[in-house]
């Protein structure tokens, strides 16, 4: 796996490296709608919620999985299904409601109606109507109520988080996660009830991958985001792990925290205040938890639609929606556990301060995708550099490299075929 | 601050909007170093997206506690948050005085917040209202309280300074 990467060639990217990627890449609308058939609609299972957000029977939850609107419902034997959000009849976006609890979906337009798992169940009019002793109108005798029910997707749920593919011939859930990341999943997930704390939802104005590659990124966090310098929350003097898996597409960033300070990483580097000093140092009152098992950070990137945090005792899902070529929508859903005590409930929200549209540490990483979008657009002919560690993708015991964005490119290149 | 006759005093009533035009004012003017001294010791300050608001789930956008992580957040906008520079503009209308409790003054006021970047067109930034609680203390009104509830279904990219 550490073998030079080598691809064919092709106008958009001639450059065998996938080290260098094409400023096109993160522009061009033709890529974008590709990428959204490729990536989103075909061979990838998508983010689409928590099971903690539909817990009872009818309970639905309104999302995006590229940019088709589907619905995560919890149907009355319990099980999860996902429909897709327009009514087989005349296609309107029937569900408008971001949460809710229904029997049935009903599209107001002509009422046509279905039952939870997206099946056809009532036509009005279907057998016309008795107007002065003479019956009129009606469908067809053929039409068949089987034939017309809700786009229904693929859905695996594992250990509380739900995925949904329009593709249904996607390999298993797991197998799609793969056994490299899977472990750093289960670390966080491991079947323990979660409760929702809340949403923090912000439109950034930058290509969707670059949110991927934000969390491929371990070598921006100890220069870009003063905190996790000077807290020795994120710097490279940490004892770290990348990982990523088999196709390159999926990675987990694992690092411990240390006591921060003046050292070898914060040489020259610019973000880092050796005397600052919180007023208020309950923002970062971090208890370490005992399914931590040592790593106080892990950074999952599921590809493509979602990065799970978990920093100190701050934990969420990222979800991305993409909304063109140069933008996309974040949605964070931050959690907790059911047998949190309620001092590590507000321990949670506290640090939440670092994260999210406004937080310590996530606010610039929205504005550097947004200055590179702007960068990207200025100069079509230019690539990317991203050759911290070497040219090659594989795992690392240490954080000082680009090897994650490497790979996600080597992924990237192989699906589009470019 | 009780009113007598359980009408809300007229002087009370200009000194609370007198609050608000000084508050706005102190974020336009970018003169973020004053914004805790608007805020009591132990303050609460939550900028609260409206879903969680309405269903009732804790998390904010941004929560402080006391007036010591108000100044922690000015520092951290101010030079540890790396952003485009962008004014403020609040236009804070329908103040009312919904309220006294003991010694505190209970109000809400919409607002509309308009970010102005450098080279760039002025834009709604965040909109909402807020649902504060006043007292008197050391000499002046201060929020011992103020939720922003925030309509804005989405945050443009970033929320630096407070709001």
């Amino acid at each position: 796996m550490n073998a030079p990467d080598r691809e064919p060639a092709s106008d958009l990217w001639p450059d065998p490296l996938v080290s260098r990627v094409p400023y096109r890449v993160y522009t061009d609308p033709g890529l974008y709608r590709e990428e959204l058939e490729r990536f989103f609609y075909r061979g990838h299972w998508c983010y689409v919620g928590l099971e903690a957000e539909v817990p009872n029977p009818g309970d639905f939850k309104r999302t995006m999985i590229g940019e088709r609107s589907v619905i995560l419902v919890r149907a009355e034997d319990g099980s999860l299904a996902v429909v897709e959000n327009h009514c087989a009849h005349r296609g309107a976006r029937f569900c408008q409601r971001e949460f809710g609890t229904a029997k049935r979906f009903v599209c107001p337009y002509h009422q046509w109606n279905y039952d939870l798992k997206g099946n056809l169940v009532g036509v009005p009019f279907r057998q016309g109507f008795v107007v002065e002793g003479r019956k009129v109108g009606g469908m067809p005798p053929d039409f068949d109520m089987k034939a017309h029910g809700l786009t229904r997707l693929r859905v695996q749920s594992h250990n509380g988080v739900v995925f949904a593919s329009f593709d249904h011939g996607v390999p298993d859930l797991r197998d799609y996660l793969g056994p490299e990341v899977m472990p750093w999943y289960e670390r966080v997930f491991d079947g323990r009830r979660l409760v929702v704390l809340g949403y923090s939802r912000q439109r950034i104005p930058g290509n969707w991958k670059l949110m991927q590659e934000n969390i491929k990124d371990p070598y921006h966090p100890g220069l870009l985001h003063t905190w996790f310098v000077t807290f020795g929350l994120w710097r490279a003097d940490q004892r770290s792990q990348m990982v990523l898996d088999a196709h390159g597409r999926h990675a987990a960033m694992i690092s411990r925290r240390n006591q921060g300070g003046e050292g070898e990483a914060t040489r020259g580097v610019a973000s880092f205040r050796q005397n600052m000093k919180l007023h208020d140092e309950r923002v970062l009152d971090v208890v370490p938890e005992p399914w931590w098992n040592g790593p106080t950070v892990t950074m999952l990137t599921l590809f493509p639609s979602v990065i799970v945090q978990q920093q100190v005792n701050s934990v969420s899902t990222r979800h991305i929606v993409p909304r063109g070529p140069g933008v996309f929508d974040f949605h964070w859903t931050h959690f907790g556990f059911a047998d949190d005590t309620p001092e590590m409930t507000r321990r949670r929200l506290r640090q939440a301060n670092l994260f999210g549209p406004a937080g310590y540490v996530s606010a610039d990483d929205g504005e550097v995708i947004e200055m590179q979008q702007q960068g990207f657009v200025q100069d079509p002919a230019a690539r990317t550099l991203s050759e911290l560690g070497g040219r090659d993708v594989g795992p690392t015991d240490h954080m000082v490299t680009e090897t994650l964005i490497r790979g996600l490119y080597r992924y990237w290149r192989g699906v589009m075929e470019v | 601050m009780d009113a007598p006759g359980g009408m809300i005093d007229v002087a009370l009533r200009l000194e609370v909007q007198d609050l608000y035009a000084a508050y706005s004012a102190c974020l336009d003017h970018g003169a973020l170093e004053e914004w805790p001294d608007f805020f009591t010791e132990d303050c609460v300050y939550r900028l609260v997206p409206r879903e969680n608001f309405d269903r009732g789930l804790p998390l904010a956008t941004l929560a402080f506690e006391s007036r010591g992580m108000l100044k922690d957040r000015v520092y951290g906008a101010t030079q540890t948050l790396f952003h485009q520079p962008y004014y403020q503009r609040h236009l804070v209308s329908g103040i009312r005085v919904t309220g006294i409790e003991g010694g505190a003054v209970r109000a809400e006021a919409n607002y509309l917040v308009v970010r102005t970047r450098k080279n760039e067109l002025s834009e709604v930034f965040n909109c909402g209202r807020y649902v504060d609680r006043i007292v008197r203390d050391a000499g002046r009104l201060r929020f011992a309280e103020k939720l922003c509830v925030f309509d804005s279904e989405l945050i443009p990219n970033s929320i630096i300074y407070p709001v």
